[in-house]
């Protein structure tokens, strides 16, 4: 469900960084990359983060299929469940579908996520996957990199590069969750409560 | 979204859109239980008490695993190991509970308020695991989830209580529940066991069984207590059997699709006839497994649920 985003009234502008087109391209290259580095097809699957991750995982297994002509599994992962600061949140964020299919042990599971950010997210989504199989080999792609990692953790496979400061957040809409595609940096007018919302996650 | 009250007492007093996200978030938690490693570290570090006053073993169980697949630390402390038989009261119990500094505590107790009672003078979170012939409440949000999973939906369904309403926790939650999602409720059971006024419940009394499950999309059986007998409520188990079990030509006069629900442990041949609690209908092992990933919800819900009690 898209949440509602408030107007931002006297707030500086957003800056757009990505459009529907650009994304497009974006997740092309990502895809062939992605079958570059894996030799094909064989043993992939894709496993998007709630909630975004999700249908740009399943943008990436129809990309994939019009490259090599084969269906990738896709997978479906939330990891409230394993954060590390549930108990910091006044409110339990909710919990959406788990939904892995297929089996992971031996596959190379391509993570999908929208932003990375702190990399914490990613963290809880490799203890997430680890408790359900055991892949052969887990690479992570995402759409959007924007800095200040919290945690070593990289991405093997990044849309953009796009430096923010922390003030600031990523903004990804796609049309399956948000009802149109697009990319844009939106200046926070309160610095910082707006990073536990969903967007300035990472 | 969030739960407004820290603790869950009861089904009294929740909203729909609150019995809703229980049941989403229950959904989700499921899956938890079907994988290979059915445990998730959302619960980590936190403390769970159950502390159950009154015999009970399968909601014990039941919370006990909940408890575990969150990777919740668990202690029970119930009544023959515990000095309430040496003659400390409730009150005294629950400060020497909270001294341990439990996050949760889960309590069954045969005095209707004693969870309120904790409520106030402690700490922790606390949960009623049933509380006297008052509420139920993670019995009703199991049998709705499971409701709602074989119907896709609860407003508008038609619902048949049948046996000892006057006496049962579980019947009360439920037509609060049932009541508040828009859903019907019609009771049936001995005249002798049906609460005064409860047409003010909003539920409608049927005379015979026959009439309140025509046309219903679910019947839950309450356990009859072989106790009441001998109390006088009716006369002999066979005659409570020849009047109101369920059997699977009564069944015949409900929906084709009815599902047929029972808290446990059944009484074979007193509330339920074996053919009924083994028919195709019998949706009662299901309860028990959903009763794991509802009181799971719960539990999730209520960790972390903020400092303010609304």
């Amino acid at each position: 469900m898209p949440k509602p985003r408030k107007p931002e009234a006297s707030a500086p502008a957003p800056v757009p960084i990505m459009d529907a087109a650009k994304i497009r391209r974006t997740l092309s290259r990502i895809a062939h990359e992605i079958l570059e580095r894996n030799r094909g097809t064989s043993e992939l699957a894709l496993v998007g983060i709630q909630s975004r991750g999700v249908p740009m995982a399943r943008r990436l297994a129809e990309l994939i299929r019009g490259i090599d002509g084969v269906l990738v599994p896709v997978g479906l992962l939330d990891i409230n469940l394993y954060r590390d600061d549930l108990s910091l949140s006044a409110e339990q964020p909710v919990l959406r579908k788990t939904e892995i299919p297929f089996p992971l042990t031996g596959r190379i599971v391509v993570l999908v996520d929208d932003v990375l950010f702190t990399g914490r997210t990613i963290r809880a989504a490799l203890d997430g996957l680890v408790d359900l199989g055991r892949p052969r080999a887990i690479q992570l792609a995402v759409l959007v990199d924007r800095g200040h990692r919290e945690l070593p953790i990289r991405a093997d496979y990044v849309g953009a590069n796009v430096p923010t400061s922390l003030r600031e957040s990523v903004e990804v809409r796609f049309e399956e969750t948000d009802g149109e595609d697009g990319v844009r940096i939106v200046p926070a007018l309160e610095p910082p409560a707006a990073t536990r919302a969903g967007k300035a996650r990472g | 979204m969030k739960l407004a009250s820290r603790h869950l007492l009861g089904i009294e007093g929740m909203t729909a859109d609150e019995i809703t996200l229980i049941l989403d978030t229950a959904e989700s938690l499921a899956q938890v239980s079907r994988r290979e490693v059915k445990k998730v570290p959302a619960l980590r570090g936190q403390t769970v008490i159950n502390f159950f006053v009154e015999p009970s073993t399968r909601t014990r169980s039941s919370f006990e695993v909940a408890e575990k697949r969150l990777s919740a630390d668990t202690l029970n402390f119930s009544p023959s190991t515990s000095s309430l038989v040496k003659g400390e009261t409730l009150a005294d119990t629950a400060r020497n509970l909270e001294a341990m500094a439990p996050d949760f505590i889960v309590v069954r107790h045969s005095e209707p308020g004693a969870p309120h009672m904790l409520a106030k003078i402690c700490q922790s979170a606390i949960i009623n695991a049933g509380d006297g012939p008052h509420e139920h409440p993670t019995q009703a949000l199991l049998d709705a989830f499971t409701l709602r999973q074989k119907k896709g939906r609860l407003g508008g369904l038609r619902v048949a209580i049948i046996g000892d309403i006057l006496h049962s926790r579980v019947a009360r939650s439920n037509i609060l529940l049932l009541r508040t999602m828009g859903a019907e409720v019609v009771v049936s059971g001995p005249p002798t066991l049906l609460p005064r006024e409860i047409e003010r419940q909003g539920v409608s009394v049927a005379r015979r069984i026959e009439e309140a499950v025509e046309g219903a999309d679910a019947i839950m059986m309450l356990r009859i207590q072989l106790e009441r007998q001998t109390r006088g409520f009716f006369p002999t188990l066979r005659e409570y059997f020849r009047l109101y079990g369920l059997t699977a030509e009564r069944v015949a006069h409900a929906r084709s699709d009815v599902v047929i629900m029972h808290p446990g442990p059944i009484n074979r041949g007193v509330e339920i006839a074996s053919e009924v609690a083994d028919g195709p209908w019998s949706v009662i092992l299901e309860q028990v497994t959903n009763g794991i990933a509802v009181r799971m919800a719960v539990l999730y819900l209520l960790a972390g649920g903020g400092e303010e009690a609304a």
